[in-house]
């Protein structure tokens, strides 16, 4: 943005609890980390959770961050999101299949070529899927979101029942490649490797698209339509290929967190991706619709609580993310860092 | 009114089950300001936003430029030169000063020409210019707001309530930009509830009721003729 001009404005600061306010959101995960050190005590064990508990957040957030824009932007509830999810854990797992020899080479470079495969296979499919989708299923409903949920749900449901059609019906278990197996050890904590690597390409895409948002002008295009589409139109751009760019987007998102699912549980079923649907949802609740930088707090409050919880009181860890729900919601009724307001 | 740069045929709107405009003919002349005028519901915000497309025409015709847009998208209705500066605003709260200026800049980069018109139009917002659109005043948003419609080449300008709930001082710098754009050659259709605004900028003036032009003429009769002003504009303040 070269348009700045060369002196420095100044606005007067805000009094210190309102920024704290303010920062409330953010400072939800450094102090759940604390209170999980607290509570666990025993240093090496808080690692290993916090870091599964991060993996788990960030594959959530790859899940949840094309719903969160495409509610946002679009203000379309698409349930049929979870089918991309499973459809990509399935391209992108036929892949590592067919591709074993690779992925079982002691080859780090082979792995991790397998992967990438994978990845970009599920997310061309899923975004392809996701452009199809839009046109025959979404587009008809735009504004209806009772018919949106019933003809979305039913859009899962065909999905699911196609991915028994040509992959079958039954569960298919597989392993990681070779070099992603097994764990690394660091201060007396295992560390598993996958896990490591989900938090590096979670970390990876957070990046990358606050930079996509913060500097590039269809960034800004996005923000501005979250807020108010009506205006971004007015000024001369037309949003409907940016809503069809977004839902393919989104799709293809959701098509790479459920690779990264898939390989994170070793087995792939249809209904997965309905399954995550729920943790997904919760998500863009608490993270606030349309933020993506909600979504990416969110994320890791679920995965991080969900871990801490199942280590410490494993019967609670079922309803710990209800819980969360819950207690953000009577917090913030409109999630913690709303773009745009729940109607 | 030969030349009009806008005219507008007969044109009916519904909003869901309402029928709100009821036939509105409207001519907004080239290079002059336009007052729309009326009390609050007559229909005056449908017929800007049924121009700029946020709501389609159900029945009659648009014209822009000898160009009949009534089928356009609002998107091509902005890039055919049509400036929109809703009643809310409308600004990006989310956004800073500057990235609303660059996203309103459709065209290309925002160039130093087209930041110093603006800067010299609006100065508070070179003061501003890097801090979130919500943190502004009432005024400061309405600055940018008419900022952001400037920033490409219009050549038309749809304005609606630019003074409505701002102190004196805004009110007269807001007057003072719109006299600026007026000398600058634009065709400006401005929605005012405030007389002595509309006296002092607009050329014509329409009024509307029940959604429709009830009627049509140059500024100074409206402004200098006690009787019409009391038949049009003393229904509209007393309703308004």
């Amino acid at each position: 943005m070269s348009a700045a001009p060369d002196h420095r404005p100044r606005m007067a600061d805000l009094p210190l609890g309102e920024r704290i306010a303010k920062a409330m959101p953010v400072l939800l995960v450094p102090i759940l980390l604390v209170l999980g050190f607290l509570a666990i005590g025993n240093p090496s064990s808080w690692l290993t959770l916090t870091v599964s508990g991060l993996a788990m957040g960030m594959m959530i957030f790859i899940m949840a961050s094309g719903l969160t824009l495409v509610f946002g932007l679009m203000d379309v509830i698409n349930f049929g999101h979870g089918a991309f999810i499973s459809v990509g854990a399935f391209v992108g797992i036929s892949v590592v299949l067919a591709l074993a020899e690779w992925a079982q080479a002691p080859s780090l470079l082979l792995n991790l070529g397998v992967v990438l495969l994978a990845v970009l296979a599920a997310m061309a499919i899923t975004g392809m899927l996701g452009w199809a989708f839009e046109r025959v299923i979404v587009k008809p409903v735009y504004g209806a979101h009772l018919k949106q949920i019933l003809v979305t749900v039913g859009g899962l449901i065909v999905i699911e029942q196609l991915i028994h059609v040509i992959w079958g019906p039954d569960e298919i278990f597989f392993a990681r490649p070779e070099m992603l197996k097994g764990a690394v050890t660091f201060w007396g904590a295992a560390l598993e490797k996958y896990r490591l690597l989900a938090v590096a390409i979670g970390l990876v895409l957070f990046v990358v698209m606050r930079l996509v948002f913060r500097r590039t002008r269809i960034g800004l295009i996005v923000r501005a339509g979250v807020e108010n589409g009506e205006m971004v139109e007015a000024l001369g751009y037309r949003l409907r290929l940016v809503f069809i760019g977004v839902f393919i987007a989104g799709s293809a998102l959701a098509g790479l967190g459920g690779v990264m699912w898939g390989l994170y549980q070793e087995v792939i079923t249809a209904g997965m991706g309905e399954e995550m649907m729920i943790l997904v949802f919760i998500v863009v609740i608490i993270g606030g619709l349309g933020s993506v930088e909600g979504a990416f707090i969110g994320a890791l409050l679920v995965g991080l609580l969900q871990n801490y919880i199942a280590f410490l009181e494993p019967k609670l860890a079922l309803i710990s993310n209800i819980a969360l729900l819950t207690a953000i919601l009577m917090w913030r009724p409109q999630g913690m860092m709303p773009v745009v307001k729940a109607k | 009114m030969s030349d009009a740069i806008l005219r507008i045929e007969n044109v009916h709107t519904d909003i869901a089950q309402y029928h709100i405009l009821h036939g509105v003919d409207l001519q907004v002349p080239r290079g002059a300001v336009t007052m729309l005028l009326g009390r609050n519901g007559v229909g005056k915000t449908t017929t800007l936003r049924t121009i700029i497309g946020h709501w389609p025409a159900r029945e009659g015709r648009i014209v822009f430029d000898g160009d009949d847009i009534t089928a356009l998208k609002t998107s091509e209705r902005a890039r055919a030169g049509i400036g929109y500066v809703p009643e809310d605003m409308g600004i990006f709260s989310d956004l800073t000063v500057e990235e609303n200026m660059v996203l309103a800049a459709a065209s290309g980069p925002l160039d130093t020409g087209r930041r110093d018109r603006i800067f010299e139009a609006f100065p508070p917002l070179r003061t501003f210019w890097r801090s979130p659109a919500g943190t502004l005043s009432g005024g400061q948003k309405q600055m940018l707001s008419i900022a952001r419609a400037m920033a490409e080449e219009r050549r038309l300008f749809l304005i609606d309530e630019p003074t409505k709930g701002l102190a004196p001082a805004i009110v007269s710098t807001m007057a003072g930009a719109l006299r600026d754009l007026k000398r600058q050659g634009a065709s400006i259709l401005l929605v005012e509830q405030n007389f002595a605004v509309a006296k002092a900028l607009g050329d014509f003036a329409a009024v509307m009721d029940d959604g429709r032009i009830v009627w049509a003429g140059e500024m100074e009769q409206l402004a200098t003729d006690a009787g019409l002003q009391e038949r049009l504009m003393g229904l509209s303040m007393e309703a308004g």
